[in-house]
């Protein structure tokens, strides 16, 4: 054997070593990440007495499925997604809308005051919402908008994220401005530029808004904790907190609607997996 | 010509505004007007059920009794730092080693990401509630665990020493998408860099100092200012775990303070002082990374 077949030898050995240290750790992480929604899933299964015992048993027995069937009866959980939905399918809508019309006026149009506004959007991202809190929430009282969802969606529709209009604002000037101009030329307006050349363009960037403003309304709970009163138009975020209040001494029930407030959003995940990692390591790196 | 070309122009400004309408609208009438009036608020004796007209004007008496006679503020303000102190480093510093072990060249890697960045996503009520019972002293899963290895586990959201590590654990659980930001920055290194050092001779910890950490400055810059201002800003886990503040107010954070004075005690003024001391407190901490980062963030080329 040569000394050179030695080296390559060596280096193999070494590269396996890397990948089995690789993935032992990875493995020991994984696991203890999985840990809290395995634990869930299995107390969510237990009855009463399996529940509180000591030491806590990893398996149920039996089985207690039924849970499932009867939180759905203990609490309108259908509805509360249905809001959740509602809430969050609007306010995706006014993001989108607004983010992408104020984005490409910033991008792409000259009008007074641009750069100043500009500067002054950047600005308003570095103010926590603490401080517009209360006057808002004195605002909607006045406008009656209280237990209405109209606080939650309707600053959406206003550009109320600076960060989304920031990163749309971004792409938008990465975009060649060529086949902008050609269409100018054919005489198309600057609405109908942006929707028909730029918007389709952009749908990486747009993705990436929808997936961040998704996120972020799905999970919401301090403006609806605010705003709503109405048992019925809870989204679930507000049901499982009143829940949990309420069933307090049953832990099996609350781990398993916390397991069901979990589904939606995980089958989403799934199915849009590659959106969503892209979407978040776009914001990360325009930012 | 010329007249074509400024009517052009004016059309062209006038879009602009109507483009940007939304935003304008949303600006003064969400952020600008209410700041304007929340300082005002600031300075006066005010409860929401109150009329208007008993607003009360007292300058900077709110800010006064905050900072001199106010121990539920310090305690606020103690817990959010201590948290703020141990749950920032050890948070950028777990995403970062989670981003570094997806990043190797392995199969299956993205099952891992996914598990790694799972409770990210669905942070929010639905997980809080989970740990409430993880963290269950008798009955929970981590005593119980700890037990195995022979410890006897603390209270946790019990014993007021124990809440806020209990806390920073749930943190280090959902770095996700700190993680991934990282991941996206380890990713943008160019690999001829890697490959210099490789032929200088260079080892890992070597390129890991001297490449890795020095090209993604920017990427922990962001990460840092974005933690910064999270930690600063943690509400649902302490609303849901402790809604009174917990034993002892040990988990009683600046925001949950703030909600309970606005929206439990309705005293408008004083809530909206704490809101612009929290802003003057985030402002100058965004200001001291911003102004130190000329000192440790590097910058490639004309990038940026």
């Amino acid at each position: 054997m040569s000394k050179h077949d030695i080296f390559w030898r060596r280096q193999s050995v070494q590269r396996k070593i890397k990948v089995v240290l690789g993935y032992s750790i990875l493995l020991i992480l994984s696991s203890i990440f999985l840990i809290p929604f395995l634990w869930s899933l299995s107390a969510s299964l237990k009855g009463l007495l399996q529940v509180y015992a000591i030491p806590p048993v990893w398996i149920p027995k039996p089985f207690h499925w039924d849970n499932y069937v009867k939180i759905f009866k203990l609490l309108p959980l259908l509805r509360f997604f249905w809001n959740t939905i509602v809430i969050t399918t609007l306010s995706l809508i006014g993001q989108v809308f607004s983010a992408s019309l104020v984005a490409y006026a910033f991008a792409r149009l000259r009008w007074p005051l641009r750069d100043f506004f500009f500067f002054i959007l950047l600005s308003t991202m570095m103010l926590p919402t603490q401080v517009t809190l209360i006057p808002q929430f004195m605002l909607y009282q006045y406008l009656g908008w209280m237990d209405t969802y109209l606080p939650l969606i309707v600053p959406h529709f206003l550009g109320i994220s600076a960060f989304s209009i920031f990163l749309l604002r971004q792409f938008f000037k990465s975009i060649p401005m060529e086949l902008e101009e050609a269409a100018r030329i054919d005489g198309s307006s600057f609405f109908r530029t942006f929707w028909m050349i730029i918007l389709p363009l952009s749908k990486p960037a747009l993705a990436t808004i929808v997936i961040l403003t998704f996120i972020q309304k799905w999970n919401e709970f301090m403006p609806p904790l605010i705003y709503l009163q109405t048992f019925e138009k809870f989204p679930i975020s507000l049901g499982i907190n009143m829940f949990k209040d309420v069933y307090m001494s049953l832990p099996h029930y609350i781990m398993a609607t916390s397991m069901v407030a979990l589904v939606p959003i995980l089958i989403l995940f799934f199915v849009a997996q590659k959106y969503f990692v892209k979407g978040i390591m776009l914001s990360g790196l325009k930012g | 010509m010329n007249l074509k070309v400024n009517r052009l122009r004016l059309k062209e400004a006038l879009s602009g505004y109507l483009f940007v309408s939304p935003w304008l609208i949303g600006f003064f009438g969400l952020t600008l007007g209410p700041m304007l009036f929340s300082l005002y608020l600031g300075l006066t004796r005010w409860n929401f059920h109150e009329p208007m007209s008993a607003m009360k004007f007292i300058g900077l008496g709110n800010y006064k009794e905050i900072f001199l006679h106010d121990p539920l503020f310090w305690k606020a303000l103690y817990n959010t730092a201590y948290y703020s102190f141990f749950a920032i480093p050890t948070g950028i510093i777990f995403a970062l080693f989670l981003a570094m072990l997806l990043n190797q060249k392995l199969r299956g890697i993205s099952v891992f990401r996914t598990i790694f960045y799972v409770p990210a996503l669905v942070a929010g009520v639905a997980t809080v509630v989970l740990w409430q019972w993880i963290l269950n002293p008798d009955f929970g899963v981590l005593n119980g665990l700890l037990k195995l290895i022979g410890i006897h586990g603390p209270a946790w959201l019990f014993d007021p020493a124990w809440t806020k590590p209990a806390l920073i654990i749930m943190h280090l659980w959902g770095v996700g998408t700190t993680m991934l930001i990282f991941l996206a920055g380890l990713q943008n290194i160019p690999s001829h860099l890697y490959e210099v050092a490789d032929l200088d001779g260079a080892n890992g910890r070597q390129k890991f100092l001297h490449v890795t950490l020095p090209m993604l400055t920017p990427t922990i810059f962001f990460n840092l200012v974005m933690a910064i201002i999270g930690a600063f800003q943690v509400f649902t886990v302490v609303y849901i775990l402790a809604g009174d503040g917990g034993p002892d107010n040990s988990l009683l954070f600046y925001v949950l303070y703030l909600y309970r004075k606005a929206f439990v005690e309705f005293q408008m003024g004083y809530a909206s002082a704490l809101a612009w001391i929290l802003f003057a407190i985030l402002f100058g901490l965004t200001l001291l990374v911003f102004r130190s980062s000329s000192l440790w963030v590097y910058y490639e080329g004309e990038k940026r």
